[in-house]
Protein backbone atom coordinates (compact mmCIF):
# COMPACT_ATOMS: atom_id res chain seq x y z
CA UNK A 1 0.00 0.00 0.00
CA UNK A 2 2.91 2.48 1.30
CA UNK A 3 5.11 1.70 -2.04
CA UNK A 4 1.94 2.44 -4.48
CA UNK A 5 1.43 5.48 -2.78
CA UNK A 6 5.02 6.57 -3.30
CA UNK A 7 4.53 5.68 -7.16
CA UNK A 8 6.99 2.62 -6.64
CA UNK A 9 6.90 -0.37 -7.71
CA UNK A 10 5.80 -3.51 -5.46
CA UNK A 11 9.27 -4.80 -4.25
CA UNK A 12 9.81 -8.17 -2.98
CA UNK A 13 12.45 -7.62 -0.75
CA UNK A 14 12.90 -5.71 1.96
CA UNK A 15 15.55 -3.93 4.31
CA UNK A 16 15.88 -2.30 7.57
CA UNK A 17 18.17 0.69 7.53
CA UNK A 18 18.60 1.45 11.76
CA UNK A 19 19.78 5.11 12.23
CA UNK A 20 21.96 6.11 14.90
CA UNK A 21 21.87 9.71 17.03
CA UNK A 22 22.13 11.87 14.03
CA UNK A 23 24.55 14.36 15.71
CA UNK A 24 27.03 13.70 12.75
CA UNK A 25 25.92 15.30 9.71
CA UNK A 26 26.70 12.42 7.34
CA UNK A 27 24.67 10.33 8.41
CA UNK A 28 21.54 11.64 6.99
CA UNK A 29 23.02 12.14 3.42
CA UNK A 30 24.28 8.84 3.27
CA UNK A 31 21.24 7.01 4.59
CA UNK A 32 18.76 8.65 1.69
CA UNK A 33 21.66 7.94 -0.92
CA UNK A 34 21.64 4.25 0.95
CA UNK A 35 17.76 4.24 0.11
CA UNK A 36 18.11 5.23 -3.41
CA UNK A 37 20.64 1.86 -4.11
CA UNK A 38 18.69 -0.09 -2.51
CA UNK A 39 15.61 1.19 -4.06
CA UNK A 40 17.70 0.78 -7.87
CA UNK A 41 18.10 -2.81 -6.31
CA UNK A 42 14.71 -3.52 -5.82
CA UNK A 43 14.57 -3.31 -2.47
CA UNK A 44 12.53 -1.68 -0.15
CA UNK A 45 14.20 0.24 2.64
CA UNK A 46 12.42 0.98 5.72
CA UNK A 47 14.55 3.39 8.06
CA UNK A 48 14.08 2.84 12.05
CA UNK A 49 15.63 5.97 14.43
CA UNK A 50 14.24 8.55 17.13
CA UNK A 51 12.70 11.09 16.75
CA UNK A 52 15.54 13.18 15.68
CA UNK A 53 16.44 11.23 12.95
CA UNK A 54 13.54 10.36 11.19
CA UNK A 55 12.62 14.32 11.27
CA UNK A 56 15.63 14.54 9.52
CA UNK A 57 14.72 12.05 6.87
CA UNK A 58 11.55 13.27 6.58
CA UNK A 59 12.83 16.87 5.48
CA UNK A 60 15.55 15.92 3.27
CA UNK A 61 13.46 13.80 1.54
CA UNK A 62 9.90 15.12 1.60
CA UNK A 63 8.37 13.54 -1.69
CA UNK A 64 9.56 10.01 -0.18
CA UNK A 65 11.40 8.95 -3.08
CA UNK A 66 13.92 7.09 -1.22
CA UNK A 67 12.61 6.05 1.47
CA UNK A 68 9.43 4.10 0.28
CA UNK A 69 9.01 1.59 2.80
CA UNK A 70 8.06 3.99 5.51
CA UNK A 71 9.53 4.93 9.00
CA UNK A 72 9.54 2.87 12.34
CA UNK A 73 10.50 4.45 15.89
CA UNK A 74 13.42 2.64 17.41
CA UNK A 75 12.47 0.98 20.01
CA UNK A 76 9.13 -0.30 17.96
CA UNK A 77 11.73 -1.81 15.83
CA UNK A 78 13.37 -3.94 17.94
CA UNK A 79 9.97 -5.09 19.22
CA UNK A 80 8.26 -5.91 16.50
CA UNK A 81 11.67 -7.79 15.75
CA UNK A 82 11.81 -9.50 18.99
CA UNK A 83 7.98 -10.49 18.63
CA UNK A 84 8.54 -11.90 15.21
CA UNK A 85 6.14 -9.43 13.83
CA UNK A 86 8.24 -8.33 11.09
CA UNK A 87 12.00 -9.39 9.77
CA UNK A 88 13.96 -8.10 6.89
CA UNK A 89 15.90 -9.42 4.30
CA UNK A 90 18.33 -7.12 4.80
CA UNK A 91 19.24 -5.17 8.22
CA UNK A 92 21.96 -2.44 7.59
CA UNK A 93 22.68 -0.47 11.42
CA UNK A 94 24.67 2.90 10.96
CA UNK A 95 27.41 2.38 13.88
CA UNK A 96 29.37 5.44 15.37
CA UNK A 97 29.33 5.04 19.04
CA UNK A 98 28.72 2.49 21.78
CA UNK A 99 24.55 2.42 22.13
CA UNK A 100 25.25 1.24 18.13
CA UNK A 101 26.84 -1.79 18.84
CA UNK A 102 24.21 -2.26 21.26
CA UNK A 103 21.56 -1.93 18.37
CA UNK A 104 23.55 -3.94 15.79
CA UNK A 105 24.24 -6.49 18.17
CA UNK A 106 20.44 -7.04 19.09
CA UNK A 107 19.77 -7.27 15.24
CA UNK A 108 21.75 -9.80 14.82
CA UNK A 109 20.24 -11.77 17.77
CA UNK A 110 16.75 -11.03 16.40
CA UNK A 111 16.43 -11.21 12.60
CA UNK A 112 17.27 -13.89 10.02
CA UNK A 113 17.98 -11.41 7.64
CA UNK A 114 21.79 -10.23 6.33
CA UNK A 115 22.93 -7.82 8.81
CA UNK A 116 25.47 -5.45 7.49
CA UNK A 117 27.28 -2.38 9.80
CA UNK A 118 28.05 0.90 8.58
CA UNK A 119 31.00 1.87 10.38
CA UNK A 120 31.83 6.35 10.40
CA UNK A 121 32.85 8.81 12.71
CA UNK A 122 35.76 9.41 14.25
CA UNK A 123 37.48 5.86 16.01
CA UNK A 124 36.59 3.71 13.18
CA UNK A 125 38.94 1.12 13.76
CA UNK A 126 37.86 0.51 17.38
CA UNK A 127 34.25 0.34 16.20
CA UNK A 128 35.28 -1.92 13.52
CA UNK A 129 36.41 -4.61 16.40
CA UNK A 130 33.79 -4.29 18.36
CA UNK A 131 31.36 -4.90 15.74
CA UNK A 132 33.28 -8.02 14.78
CA UNK A 133 33.33 -8.90 18.62
CA UNK A 134 29.38 -9.15 18.74
CA UNK A 135 29.36 -11.18 15.55
CA UNK A 136 28.77 -8.80 12.71
CA UNK A 137 31.55 -9.77 9.98
CA UNK A 138 29.51 -7.62 6.95
CA UNK A 139 31.30 -4.47 7.26
CA UNK A 140 31.07 -1.11 5.32
CA UNK A 141 33.78 1.42 7.05
CA UNK A 142 35.62 4.87 6.11
CA UNK A 143 36.12 8.07 8.56
CA UNK A 144 33.52 10.21 7.93
CA UNK A 145 31.67 13.16 10.34
CA UNK A 146 31.19 16.09 8.03
CA UNK A 147 32.03 14.97 4.63
CA UNK A 148 30.29 12.18 3.32
CA UNK A 149 32.12 10.89 0.13
CA UNK A 150 34.75 8.32 1.81
CA UNK A 151 31.96 6.46 2.88
CA UNK A 152 29.83 7.01 -0.44
CA UNK A 153 32.55 5.47 -1.78
CA UNK A 154 32.59 2.39 0.28
CA UNK A 155 29.05 2.26 -0.28
CA UNK A 156 29.46 2.31 -3.90
CA UNK A 157 32.08 -0.53 -3.53
CA UNK A 158 29.21 -2.89 -2.31
CA UNK A 159 27.84 -4.44 -5.83
CA UNK A 160 24.74 -5.92 -4.32
CA UNK A 161 23.43 -5.71 -1.33
CA UNK A 162 21.09 -8.84 -1.27
CA UNK A 163 22.19 -11.95 -3.24
CA UNK A 164 20.38 -12.04 -6.07
CA UNK B 1 6.87 4.60 37.51
CA UNK B 2 9.58 5.67 40.07
CA UNK B 3 13.24 4.69 39.23
CA UNK B 4 16.54 5.77 40.34
CA UNK B 5 19.25 6.11 38.45
CA UNK B 6 22.50 4.25 39.06
CA UNK B 7 24.39 5.09 36.59
CA UNK B 8 24.40 7.47 33.62
CA UNK B 9 25.83 7.93 30.10
CA UNK B 10 28.41 5.15 30.41
CA UNK B 11 29.65 2.13 28.33
CA UNK B 12 27.76 -0.58 28.13
CA UNK B 13 30.48 -2.99 29.65
CA UNK B 14 30.29 -0.47 32.32
CA UNK B 15 26.75 -0.93 32.87
CA UNK B 16 27.10 -4.62 32.83
CA UNK B 17 30.20 -4.80 35.25
CA UNK B 18 27.64 -2.86 37.93
CA UNK B 19 25.14 -5.12 37.37
CA UNK B 20 26.68 -7.79 37.80
CA UNK B 21 28.76 -7.10 40.85
CA UNK B 22 26.15 -5.52 42.88
CA UNK B 23 23.33 -7.74 42.81
CA UNK B 24 23.67 -11.21 44.12
CA UNK B 25 20.59 -12.28 42.11
CA UNK B 26 21.35 -12.21 38.11
CA UNK B 27 19.70 -12.64 35.10
CA UNK B 28 20.53 -12.93 31.92
CA UNK B 29 18.52 -12.49 28.61
CA UNK B 30 18.91 -12.02 24.95
CA UNK B 31 18.63 -8.59 23.52
CA UNK B 32 14.34 -7.63 22.88
CA UNK B 33 13.49 -9.13 26.29
CA UNK B 34 10.37 -7.80 27.75
CA UNK B 35 10.35 -5.85 30.71
CA UNK B 36 7.77 -3.07 31.74
CA UNK B 37 6.59 -2.60 28.20
CA UNK B 38 10.43 -1.89 27.46
CA UNK B 39 12.42 -4.18 25.02
CA UNK B 40 16.20 -4.55 26.43
CA UNK B 41 18.49 -3.75 24.30
CA UNK B 42 22.24 -4.88 24.03
CA UNK B 43 24.82 -7.11 23.51
CA UNK B 44 24.18 -10.58 24.82
CA UNK B 45 24.18 -11.99 27.66
CA UNK B 46 21.84 -8.94 29.01
CA UNK B 47 22.11 -8.99 32.75
CA UNK B 48 18.93 -8.10 34.67
CA UNK B 49 19.78 -7.82 38.18
CA UNK B 50 17.29 -8.25 41.58
CA UNK B 51 17.49 -6.21 44.40
CA UNK B 52 15.51 -5.65 47.66
CA UNK B 53 12.54 -6.62 45.13
CA UNK B 54 13.83 -3.96 43.12
CA UNK B 55 15.56 -4.74 39.41
CA UNK B 56 18.31 -3.09 38.04
CA UNK B 57 18.56 -2.70 34.29
CA UNK B 58 20.29 -1.05 31.67
CA UNK B 59 18.55 1.19 29.77
CA UNK B 60 20.01 2.86 26.03
CA UNK B 61 19.13 5.87 24.66
CA UNK B 62 21.01 6.45 21.15
CA UNK B 63 22.20 9.99 21.33
CA UNK B 64 22.69 9.73 25.68
CA UNK B 65 24.53 6.30 25.74
CA UNK B 66 23.52 3.34 28.34
CA UNK B 67 22.16 4.01 31.82
CA UNK B 68 21.50 1.48 34.73
CA UNK B 69 17.69 1.79 36.28
CA UNK B 70 16.55 0.48 39.68
CA UNK B 71 12.80 -0.04 39.29
CA UNK B 72 10.84 -1.20 41.59
CA UNK B 73 10.14 -4.77 40.89
CA UNK B 74 5.99 -4.62 40.42
CA UNK B 75 5.57 -8.77 40.06
CA UNK B 76 8.29 -8.59 37.46
CA UNK B 77 10.57 -10.18 39.76
CA UNK B 78 8.45 -13.09 40.43
CA UNK B 79 7.94 -13.69 36.56
CA UNK B 80 11.50 -13.07 36.30
CA UNK B 81 12.47 -15.62 38.76
CA UNK B 82 9.70 -18.02 37.29
CA UNK B 83 11.25 -17.70 33.49
CA UNK B 84 14.78 -17.51 34.08
CA UNK B 85 17.08 -19.48 35.56
CA UNK B 86 19.64 -18.19 38.30
CA UNK B 87 23.15 -17.52 37.28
Amino acid sequence: MVCLLMGLPVMAKDALVLLGCPKFPVQTSLAIYLGHRLVGEDILPVFAGNRSAIALLEIADPEGRYRGGGFMDLDEAIGALSEGRVDFDLCVVFVHSDPDIAYLASVLALSDGIVVAIVFGGDVGGLERRCREVGCDRIVAARAIHNPLLLKEEIDGVKRWLPV
Amino acid sequence: MDYEILLSRRPLNECSKLIRKRCREVYFVDPGYKIFGLYLIGVPPIPIGVEDEHLLIIYLKPCHGAFVLKLPGDGEVERIRAELKKL
